[in-house]
């Protein structure tokens, strides 16, 4: 018997949104069958992992400071996404944003300004859209896949930020070990829920989300961001640049990348440091889809994906669980949302194919 | 049924809360220990984070009922070391280990927050009321690891394969530099840098590089066992890090520096207990039994165990410090005085190589 994906004539709107959802209850189910077979309570461990990491004031501000980054990167790739134009490298700029802003707090490190704080933010912005503008460049120009040179400008900017930080950016009295001077209260982010971590830059990403969707739906470059991602060819014979739309996204995208690097280092760590992120580049890249590109849903999307890092790390502390239970339940996340997405555009049939091309196959032999 | 069924789960989700309450109150009653532990990498990386979880599994053994241990491991030395460290001061736990370098800070803000928890930073500079540091003279390994490894090699050229460019671990190529050219002065140190802590791909190709380029002993500052399989596989010596790795290479493996965090977390945790511990510093050696040797290989010469018996004994006994002038830098200048041994802030800050390394520290 023969197993086939046919695809569906047209793929069903609301369960393209509903897909995500459907793939977080699969996750759950499947979830306590796991820790059922690694012999731990299920119900307790689910609890552990997805309630009491949110049960209390400090919990919450924790997961959205975790989201921040995720939804700041994740909206800007979401898009290029949309216009097929797919920038990998958003770890590479926010490692630039960081490097920008942080270097503008250390050079003003005894200076008391209310502009400093902007100031950072912008040379974060400035960091991220430079280094996105290669590939925007390079793609514009010589045509080049902006998946792989995006990418490949990932490393560069580890080195980059390696060389600063062992050198002109390195505490000096810090024994020569590679961390920067702790930054002055003037440059770091205001907190805006008291006896939390709960920093501004939170409001900024949701600002930024606000403003994508408004880009989206109202204004003439996100309809053609969304012709140019369905149909090329339409649009060029619409007349869309389509170079002006590759700068655009790439500049966006990175640009906001670079925001997160410089959020992360004036707000929740307060200095530079020699690696200042756990891949939220690539994490977002799963966030971008996992919120269907649409930017409402990416918020949902980050603050979901921050809540598997904290589960993690509550089920470590209350139930023992190891590590690899989040990586594991990332994975299944994302195993069981493609496999809906799959379904919604595909339909599985069983048997041989249909007896119409059987016989037009016939046909065209004899 | 369906409905059946609903009751039953809700029930459970009840009764399951309840007993998480109930475990609450039970805890309070018996009062253990709390004792929270932060790793940087995964407990099964045979090397640093496996041994401080080597550590905290004999406060296990040594208190019993009387503590109650937990790890979180794989912590990212960034925004997120913060979130663990606080949740594991507001869950109740009275001691916490944050065992990496890149805790420091975040380790100070908690401790702030939380003046009754008692804290403990590995390899950190900065400490508190409530915060204590401490750390191993490795050191002290290297220069044994040094002695032999300069007795054995043929081709006088031994390769290091080096984390990150900070003074601890130019430290220990400095030690093993010196300590290799005090029994044969023709030896030179070969340094690849691969930029992490924990990564088995770089550490193997940077062995490998080495091995082509003549090294024929392999020592590391990395914590994977990678190299002493690579080093088994064609063929030349290694020394082990932070645990005994003679198991991923049984011919190479000369001997291995091993971190042993045990006494020390057992005298921490029973000056809690005890109600007698007090913030400070600690750097132990071989003599607080922190640093300690692998068994040496059988290949290696009974004069050369007796050279590397002496010295170590002597280091315990006061009379052998690894860093004894004259010790010259690379461009020949004195920086130790014949006679005189380094300072510990020269240590604690080394920020040059010695005469007998090769290349230049990434700045």
């Amino acid at each position: 018997m023969l197993i086939r994906l046919e695809p569906r004539a047209e793929a069903s709107r609301a369960m393209v949104y509903q897909s995500p959802l459907i793939a977080v209850v699969l996750t759950l189910i499947a979830g306590m069958i796991m820790f059922r077979i690694l012999g731990t309570d299920p119900l307790q461990a689910v609890h552990a992992f997805f309630i009491e990491p949110i049960s209390t004031v400090q919990g919450l501000a924790e997961l959205l400071i975790k989201a921040t980054p995720l939804i700041l990167i994740g909206v800007g790739l979401a898009l290029g996404f949309q216009a097929n134009i797919w920038n990998i490298g958003a770890e590479g700029q926010l490692t630039l944003g960081a490097i920008f802003g942080g270097i503008v707090a250390l050079a003003f490190f005894d200076v008391e300004s209310i502009f400093l704080l902007p100031a950072m933010l912008i040379a974060g912005i400035v960091g991220g859209m430079l280094w996105a503008a290669v590939p925007a460049f390079l793609k514009t120009r010589y045509n080049t896949n902006e998946i792989l040179t995006s990418l490949m400008l990932v490393y560069v900017s580890f080195l980059l930020l390696s060389y600063l930080i062992t050198g002109p950016l390195r505490d000096p009295d810090g024994f020569n070990f590679p961390e920067s001077r702790l930054f002055h209260d003037s440059a770091l982010l205001p907190i805006i829920l008291e006896g939390t971590r709960l920093h501004l830059g939170f409001l900024v990403a949701l600002l930024f989300a606000v403003l994508a969707w408004l880009m989206i739906v109202k204004h003439i470059i996100g309809f053609q961001i969304k012709v140019i991602g369905m149909a090329p060819a339409a649009a060029s014979f619409a007349g869309f640049k389509e170079k002006k739309l590759v700068w655009l996204t790439l500049l966006i995208s990175g640009g906001a990348a670079g925001l997160a690097g410089a959020i992360e280092v004036s707000g929740p760590i307060g200095q530079v440091i020699p690696v200042v992120s756990p891949g939220y580049g690539f994490t977002a890249i799963i966030v971008a889809f996992l919120g269907r590109l649409h930017p409402i849903g990416v918020v949902l999307a980050g603050i979901l994906m921050a809540l598997t890092y904290l589960g993690g790390d509550s089920a470590q502390i209350t139930m023992n669980l190891p590590n690899a239970v989040t990586g594991v339940f990332q994975g299944m996340l994302l195993f069981f949302l493609l496999a809906s997405d799959v379904l919604i555009r595909y339909r599985i049939k069983l048997g041989a194919p249909r007896v119409r091309e059987v016989t037009q196959r016939q046909e065209g032999v004899t | 049924m369906k409905l059946f069924g609903k009751i039953a789960t809700l029930t459970a989700a009840a009764l399951a809360t309840a007993t998480l309450a109930m475990s609450g109150v039970a805890n309070a009653q018996s009062d253990p220990l709390k004792v929270g532990f932060v790793y940087v990498g995964p407990i099964g990386d045979h090397g640093w984070s496996y041994e401080h979880n080597q550590g905290r599994l004999a406060l296990e053994k040594e208190f019993g009922d009387k503590v109650e241990t937990t790890f979180v491991e794989k912590v990212p030395e960034g925004a997120d070391a913060q979130r663990v460290i606080n949740q594991l001061a507001t869950s109740g736990h009275d001691l916490i280990f944050t065992t990496s370098f890149g805790y420091m800070n975040p380790t100070l803000r908690v401790a702030k927050n939380h003046p009754k928890v008692r804290f403990e930073h590995a390899t950190g500079f900065k400490r508190d009321k409530n915060v204590a540091t401490y750390s191993g003279r490795f050191y002290e390994g290297r220069h044994v690891a040094g002695l032999i490894a300069g007795k054995m090699t043929k081709t006088n050229t031994i390769g290091y394969v080096a984390s990150f460019p900070i003074p601890e671990v130019i430290r220990g190529i400095n030690a093993v530099a010196i300590a290799a050219r005090s029994v044969n002065p023709d030896v030179k140190i070969k340094v690849v840098w691969v930029s992490s802590w924990f990564d088995p791909g770089k550490e193997a190709d940077a062995a490998k590089t080495m091995i082509d380029q003549g090294v024929d002993i392999i020592m590391q500052h990395t914590d994977s066992p990678a190299p002493i399989q690579v080093a088994e596989s064609r063929g030349v010596w290694a020394v082990g890090q932070a645990s005994n790795m003679s198991a991923f290479g049984s011919k190479a493996h000369l001997t291995a520096i091993i971190d042993n965090w045990s006494p020390y977390y057992v005298a921490r945790t029973k000056a809690v207990l005890d109600k007698t511990w007090e913030s400070g510093d600690t750097w132990g050696g071989f003599k607080s039994g922190m640093v300690e040797m692998a068994p040496y290989n059988t290949a290696v010469p009974a004069d050369v165990v007796a050279l590397a018996e002496t010295a170590r004994k002597g280091i315990i006994d006061g009379s052998v410090h690894p860093f004894t002038g004259p010790i010259k830098d690379q461009s020949g200048k004195i920086v130790v005085p014949a006679g005189e041994v380094a300072p510990d802030g020269m240590l604690l800050g080394m920020d040059f190589y010695v005469e007998g390394v090769e290349g230049k520290i990434p700045q």
